[in-house]
């Protein structure tokens, strides 16, 4: 899918604040968003600090969104569990997934979490969902609804050239 | 040598009934829970090193609010990549305040490398336009009136001295509670009523025999 529409279809549904740290499985997107004069980002220095960044959007009545590369989910499990999940803040992690399918897809620091991802969203309880070039609206709007109706982050895993 | 309750008495001086603090883990936000709980406080009572990350955002999408962030020597330590991403950004309503004892005072007084080297002096070189070291009462408050007018991102590094208050309790609301009420403390129109103190509160604490 064009990186325009993902932007705009987050734009439309209210979300126009972003913190995180950047992937190449979204290369294209990640520019585009960084072009765009709609959406505020804040270049994180870390994973867990784009999450604190982004949960702040929550209290001025929005929802804010991090983006990630999946080797970065390990530095959200405690600010998930000891803040998001305790507190119940929502926040959408748009989640780069490097290592999908396992060796050899990707670099071998990838193989393990690229295998493993989904089963930390699952273990945290936190929702997931992952985006095809043909499900983004289906997708966004069953992931929305779950963010909003738990009041818990959700996750959207998103893989290399998915998304041009 | 300050104590660090004092320290938090003399922001609360300071800080009016729209502001917004966010505060550490551990006995720095137990105490400015017992000293004055208000809506405006987020008590981060888990995730050590995310208050400043957190005031960074609320700064940024509040602007018409003065944020304070209240942390330890620990807490900045653990996530001291945040100082430059502050100072990139720059938020002139952030105030950004660091108790610094030198120790992790909450799980035991174990000792920090703060001793080291001088937070105020990192912040400084990573871009922050105002900063301050702080080793007495006097020195402190005047730096809190400077930081409220100046209309720039500021920080304080308070040296203090480790000063436990005997029997201090854990906050009481629950993690939604403190949500919810901050949110909307968050979103209230803007007020300038002054905050007032409670001497009396306060005076009861230091019957732990501190001066």
């Amino acid at each position: 899918m064009d990186a325009h529409d993902f932007w705009a279809a987050l734009k439309g549904r209210g979300m126009n604040f972003f913190s995180g740290v950047p992937d190449s499985s979204f290369h294209d997107a990640y520019n585009a968003m960084l072009n765009d004069p709609e959406i505020r980002y804040v270049p994180a220095v870390r994973e867990d600090v784009a999450l604190g960044i982004a949960s702040a959007t929550y209290f001025t009545g929005g929802l804010g969104g991090v983006i990630l590369q999946n080797s970065g989910v390990g530095n959200l499990v405690n600010p998930l569990t000891s803040f998001n999940l305790m507190y119940k803040i929502p926040a959408l992690l748009v989640v780069g997934w490097r290592g999908y399918g396992g060796p050899p897809s990707d670099a071998p620091e990838h193989w393990i979490m690229g295998a493993k991802t989904p089963q930390f969203f699952d273990l945290l309880e936190i929702p997931y969902e992952i985006l095809e070039p043909d499900n983004l609206d289906t997708v966004l709007d069953g992931l929305l609804a779950n963010i909003k109706e738990r009041s818990v982050p959700g996750a959207l895993l998103v893989r290399a050239g998915v998304i041009s | 040598m300050i104590a660090r309750y004092q320290a938090i008495e003399s922001i609360l001086a300071q800080i009016g009934s729209d502001d917004l603090v966010v505060s550490t883990t551990g006995m720095i936000s137990r105490e400015l829970f017992t000293l004055k709980d208000r809506p405006g406080n987020f008590y981060m009572i888990g995730s050590m090193g995310l208050a400043s990350a957190m005031g960074l955002g609320l700064a940024i999408q509040a602007p018409s609010k003065r944020v304070f962030v209240l942390e330890g020597d620990g807490s900045a330590l653990m996530s001291l990549g945040t100082l430059p991403l502050i100072a990139s950004e720059q938020p002139a309503n952030l105030v950004h305040i660091i108790l610094d004892n030198e120790a992790y005072e909450s799980t035991g007084r174990q000792p920090s490398i703060s001793s080291n080297f001088d937070l105020a002096q990192t912040a400084a070189a990573t871009g922050y336009p105002w900063t301050r070291r702080i080793e007495d009462l006097e020195e402190l408050e005047a730096a809190l009136t400077e930081a409220a007018a100046g209309g720039q991102l500021g920080l304080i590094l308070v040296k203090a001295g480790i000063a436990p208050i005997e029997g201090i309790p854990r906050v009481s609301h629950t993690p939604e509670e403190i949500r919810d009420r901050f949110r909307g403390a968050v979103q209230s129109p803007y007020s300038t009523y002054p905050f007032r103190r409670s001497h009396a509160s306060a005076s009861l604490l230091r019957s732990d025999g501190l001066p």
